[in-house]
């Protein structure tokens, strides 16, 4: 192996360049070289053994060695050893020579017969403590090659034995001969001595050069740096003390080597990373000490990469510093990788801290939902025997009582309404922000909300004050939202409006907008949300509503309440309607408006001493009006009045058109003149109760007389209701507007209606016309009866003559009991059956006006009779009803209205539990509205309003 | 007579107050007039039978194994509803509670329900039976100072 080597070595003439030729040459030389021009000196700063002459080319040698330290120690190793084995061979040369001198001096000593023998000494170079170098194997040629000892030189000493007598002329000839022998053979030993001098200093000679050896050494350092970093993504290199590039090695070089020799880094690229590198690598220089940084470039050049660069300084021998070397390796992708993997496990913990915020939230939400509901709960469990307290009151005041009582009772039940009304209130505003309360879509008529609102407000008015009403013509007919909870708005604002108004007027106004802005942004998707939640068949009402106009009137009645839409339906579209409560009051002061609407919130603490009040209706207003998808805004002016302003969005049904009912309606109005104002009457006023009770309307198709008969008087029809109460407001009651009789006080007249018997009337009354508000107070049942009753007597007698029919199904007799007491009170008598099968043959047999429908009954439930009944109402036959098992019965012949009829009889459920769950089963079955139990005159009143009108 | 009412007046207020009865009460009060004067004691005492019919069917029915608790919620459905319709506020809420015990078809908490429901409606028809006791002493001694009057 090394043999070879050495073989190769000599074949070698001219050391190449110690880089191979086929790398270089042109452009992005891999090894950029800085050629030596005036650094020759540096030749003499090696110390090279002048002796030594050589064709090997010095210059790549010096160069990488150049001016460093650790060049220098190799290089001086390598001196080291050619130095010593020039020594040696010097050595052994000089020995032989003087073995030679020695054999030679021998030789004649010989001659003259002193014969000396002679020996070499075995030398051996034992150094065995040389310094390691990284091509410390390299050297083990030298030892091969160094002749270190000598041992083919055998120097014969032989005694010349002669066989002559001493002195006698033969032994003289004898020993002279042999002499001439012995000189002979020292000569030609002499000869071969010679000759093997020359032979070894030829072969010296022809031992190769130290130059060419440590070139191929280091070709050899090279090659093997070559294997390593072909392919290495790895930038070597080497800049001086300036920082400019001495060499560099770039597997992948985009560069002449001309722009990179002799610049900075700085002069070479731009970019960001640059200039952190140049001062990184400055860095290295001034501290002398070496280190590694990650720096990103971002260039022209080669794009955005990122380089691991190691630095270290590079001293002289003195130990000064003079420049650094510099390796960088790519490690873009891994760096990209790293910070992948570093996004990735912040977003995870990013990711984590989220759920453990949602969790918080969601838990804090469940404590708050909670909360609420325990609030919800509470007032609930609050209201029962808060209402005890008030109705025992209520049956006191009926007993008889002095003044002094009268005064301690009435102060009484004012409070205990306050604490009611303030216990609804915040049932109502927990229901809103628990969600609890969910909107009901059903069509009402806005003329008849607004109407029955001032109306309402009107007669309890205890203020000199004009309330009037403004609807505008494009205001629709019929509009389908949740009337209870806009009547509740509209009620709230102007109950506050009048509160606050101490003269003047009281108004609402009615009109048509455009979709306004906000809605853009989300909120619609509310009111759908809302709305969604139940789904009924409004299309089949209005076909009955077109195909069957003789029973028009008595359809749009049914069809306006408790149907709601279907989301998908297209006849349908929506409306934006604004409604202004506008009032000449105090007004509200600039800087009290913002927190106006909060909860408990009044103007002052004078203003809630002064005014009363909970404090509760604006926020729950605002709450209410944004449930439904609408904004609730206030303009004022202090001491000029201020307006509450709310927009809703309803639904409208193009199939009810208004004139459809303008229609009927004129059909009609020779029957039923009251009812055929509300739906377009435009305008309604109600003059302060000194000038009479009046109710001026008027509506677009109305013709100026009209207008005046529909001013009402007073207690006009009593004559028919209270026969034997108030003969004397019969002669009262036909007069004309100014008549100052038709002012009647209203609590003189609720006093008088205080006796039982005189409420049954009352009620009765109620019942009967069918005009009513909801509204318990009894103030508002006289106002409504006589409103009502307006200019037509003979109407009603007809009507009353026709006692609606109802059917009560419930199969609790306790129930049955209470609720038929209850209904008698109302003025109704009513038929009961005990399951929902009986219910289904009580309308095979005759036609109701209401049905009240237990849900949870045996044989038959609520809700599946409820749907047999709808078959019918849409088939025309019973099929699905006998598929039940319930057999036809004939109609009975006794009542009127016997032969079966397509019109949609109410079914109002009801129901044990009141939750919204089971009120959507109801409507699913196609039931309209649901009366939770038990059961009270109130509901009853209210549903018997709604739906037998 | 004064006398009496007053204690007619705290006992009823008792009862309201400590949540046997509730506004439902207070409405059948309200349907008693001239033409139905006992109406109230007529619906009690209906629903003293009813309420005792169903209590002892309740209670054969948790003896039965297996026990049927369909029918015991039915049961005490009829009689939540009952309770509910004449005020019986305590009644109606051991009647829900009771129905939960069905539902879960727990027999231990419907066997504890069902003597919570007989020992609340025993009260309760105790302590109605004292009210229309007062009434009617009111009553005769009204009619009485009316005969005297």
């Amino acid at each position: 192996m090394e043999k070879e080597c050495v073989e190769d070595i000599m074949e070698i003439e001219v050391l190449p360049s110690m880089w191979p030729e086929d790398i270089g040459a042109d452009v992005g030389k891999q090894f950029n070289i800085e050629k030596p021009g005036n650094d020759q000196d540096v030749l003499e700063e090696v110390s090279i053994i002048d002796e030594v002459t050589t064709i090997a080319d010095f210059k790549r040698l010096i160069e990488l060695t150049n001016f460093t330290e650790k060049g220098s120690s190799q290089l001086a190793y390598l001196m080291k050893h050619w130095e010593y084995k020039q020594a040696s061979v010097a050595r052994l040369l000089r020995e032989e020579l003087d073995n030679l001198n020695k054999q030679r001096q021998d030789v004649e000593l010989r001659k003259l017969e002193i014969l000396e023998e002679h020996r070499f000494e075995d030398e051996r170079y034992g150094g065995d403590k040389r310094p390691v170098s990284i091509l410390d194997d390299i050297y083990d040629i030298w030892q091969q090659d160094v002749p270190c000892r000598k041992s083919n030189v055998v120097v014969q000493n032989k005694r010349v034995e002669i066989d002559a007598e001493y002195d006698t002329v033969v032994y003289w000839k004898q020993r002279a001969m042999h002499l001439e022998k012995l000189l002979e053979a020292s000569i030609q030993r002499e000869e071969t001595l010679e000759q093997k001098l020359k032979e070894s200093i030829k072969n010296i000679e022809r031992q190769s050069s130290p130059v060419e050896e440590l070139s191929q050494i280091l070709k050899r350092a090279d090659n093997f740096l070559h294997f390593i970093l072909q392919n290495a993504p790895v930038v070597i290199g080497h800049q001086d003390k300036e920082l400019r590039y001495r060499f560099i090695y770039n597997h992948f070089p985009s560069l002449h080597e001309e722009d990179i020799i002799g610049k900075t880094d700085v002069e070479i690229f731009t970019g960001s990373g640059v200039k952190e590198n140049q001062d990184f690598k400055r860095e290295v220089l001034e501290k002398g000490l070496p280190a590694k940084r990650e720096i990103t470039f971002e260039t022209e050049l080669f794009g955005s990469k990122t380089f691991l660069i190691y630095v270290e300084p590079v001293f002289s021998k003195a130990g000064e510093t003079i420049g650094i070397n510099y390796m960088g390796m790519d490690v873009t992708d891994q760096v990209r990788k790293r910070e992948r993997m570093a996004k990735i496990r912040e977003e995870i913990a990013v990711q984590k801290a989220k759920e453990t915020e949602l969790n918080k939230t969601i838990h804090i939400t469940e404590e708050t939902m909670r909360a609420k509901q325990v609030l919800a709960t509470m007032s609930h469990e609050i209201r029962s025997p808060l209402s005890g307290v008030v109705s025992m009151a209520e049956i006191l005041s009926t007993t008889k009582l002095d003044k002094e009582q009268r005064q301690l009772l009435d102060v009484m039940l004012s409070s205990g309404d306050l604490v009611l009304q303030l216990i609804n209130d915040i049932l109502d505003l927990s229901k809103v922000e628990s969600g609890v309360m969910k909107l009901e879509a059903t069509k009402f008529r806005p003329r008849e909300v607004v109407k029955h609102v001032l109306q309402t407000a009107a007669a309890s008015l205890q203020k000199i004050l004009t309330i009037e009403g403004h609807v505008a013509d494009d205001v629709p007919i019929e509009v389908i939202g949740d009337v209870l909870r806009i009547r509740q708005i509209l009620t709230n604002l102007t109950s506050n409006a009048i509160k606050f108004t101490n003269e003047g007027k009281v108004g609402i106004n009615l009109y048509v907008v455009q979709e306004p802005s906000f809605t853009k942004s989300g909120s619609v998707q509310k009111i759908s949300s809302g709305y969604s939640t139940i789904s009924v068949n409004v299309v089949k009402e209005e076909r009955y509503g077109v195909n069957d106009e003789c029973i028009s009137l008595v359809k749009s009645e049914c069809s306006m309440n408790g149907d709601t839409e279907d989301q998908h339906h297209s006849n349908e579209t929506t409306v934006w309607i604004g409604c202004d409560v506008y009032d000449t009051g105090i007004g509200i002061p600039e800087n009290a408006i913002h927190s106006l609407f909060k909860r408990y919130m009044q103007v002052s603490v004078d203003h809630a001493r002064k005014y009363g009040g909970t404090g509760l209706g604006l926020a729950i207003c605002k709450q209410l009006v944004e449930l439904m998808g609408g904004r609730l805004t206030v303009s004022s002016k202090e001491q000029n009045g201020s307006t509450f302003t709310f927009i809703l969005p309803y639904k409208v049904s193009i199939a009810c058109d208004s004139s459809d009912y303008s229609d009927e309606f004129s059909d009609m109005e020779h029957n039923d003149a009251t009812s055929d104002d509300t739906t377009t009457e435009g305008f309604f006023q109600f003059q302060p109760p000194n000038l009479g009770h009046i109710v001026s309307s008027g509506g677009a198709n109305r013709t100026h007389n009209k207008l005046l008969s529909h001013k009402f008087c007073g207690f006009s029809e009593s004559s028919f209701s209270f026969p034997s109460t108030s003969n004397d407001n019969i002669s009262k009651g036909t007069c004309s507007v100014d008549d100052s009789s038709s002012l009647v006080d209203d609590s003189d007249m609720s006093e008088s209606a205080s006796s039982s018997s005189h409420k049954h009337h009352l009620y009765n009354a109620h019942a009967w016309f069918q005009n009513g508000i909801a509204d318990s107070s009894q103030h508002m049942v006289v106002n409504s009866t006589t409103q009502c009753a307006s200019s037509n007597s003979k109407s009603e007698v007809t009507k009353s003559i026709s006692k609606p029919k109802i059917l009560l199904v419930e199969d609790n007799k306790i129930n049955i009991m209470v609720t038929q007491s209850m209904m008698k009170q109302l003025g109704h008598n009513i038929d009961v059956v005990n399951n929902g099968a009986e219910a289904v043959r009580a309308v095979q047999r005759c036609t109701y006006d209401l049905v009240l429908m237990d849900v949870c009954m045996p044989i038959m439930d609520g809700l599946q009779a409820t749907k047999l009944i709808r078959s019918f109402e849409e088939t025309g036959n019973w099929d699905a009803a006998k598929n039940a098992g319930i057999e036809q019965s004939l109609p009975n012949r006794d009542y009127e209205y016997s032969a079966p009829s397509k019109k949609r009889v109410p079914i109002v459920a009801m129901t044990a539990n009141a939750l919204s769950e089971s009120a959507e089963e109801c409507f699913a079955n196609g039931m309209d509205s649901f009366v939770s139990k038990p059961a009270s005159l109130r509901k009853l009143k209210e549903c018997i309003e709604q739906y037998l009108r | 007579m004064d006398h009496l009412h007053r204690k007619l007046r705290d006992h009823e207020a008792a009862m309201f107050q400590q949540g046997y009865l509730d506004d439902q009460f207070s409405q059948l009060q309200k349907l008693q007039d001239d033409t139905s004067p006992d109406f109230v004691i007529e619906v009690m005492t209906m629903f003293f039978d009813d309420s005792e019919k169903l209590l002892n069917n309740m209670s054969r029915a948790l003896e039965q194994v297996p026990v049927n608790f369909k029918q015991i919620d039915a049961h005490a459905h009829q009689q939540k509803g009952s309770s509910a319709s004449v005020g019986a506020a305590r009644v109606k809420n051991v009647c829900g509670t009771f129905r939960n015990f069905c539902e879960a078809q727990n027999l231990e908490g419907c066997v504890r329900c069902l003597q919570q429901l007989q020992q609340e409606y025993s009260l309760l028809k105790n302590n109605l039976k004292y009210l229309f006791k007062l009434q009617q002493e009111i009553k005769t001694a009204g009619r009485s100072i009316h005969t005297r009057g």
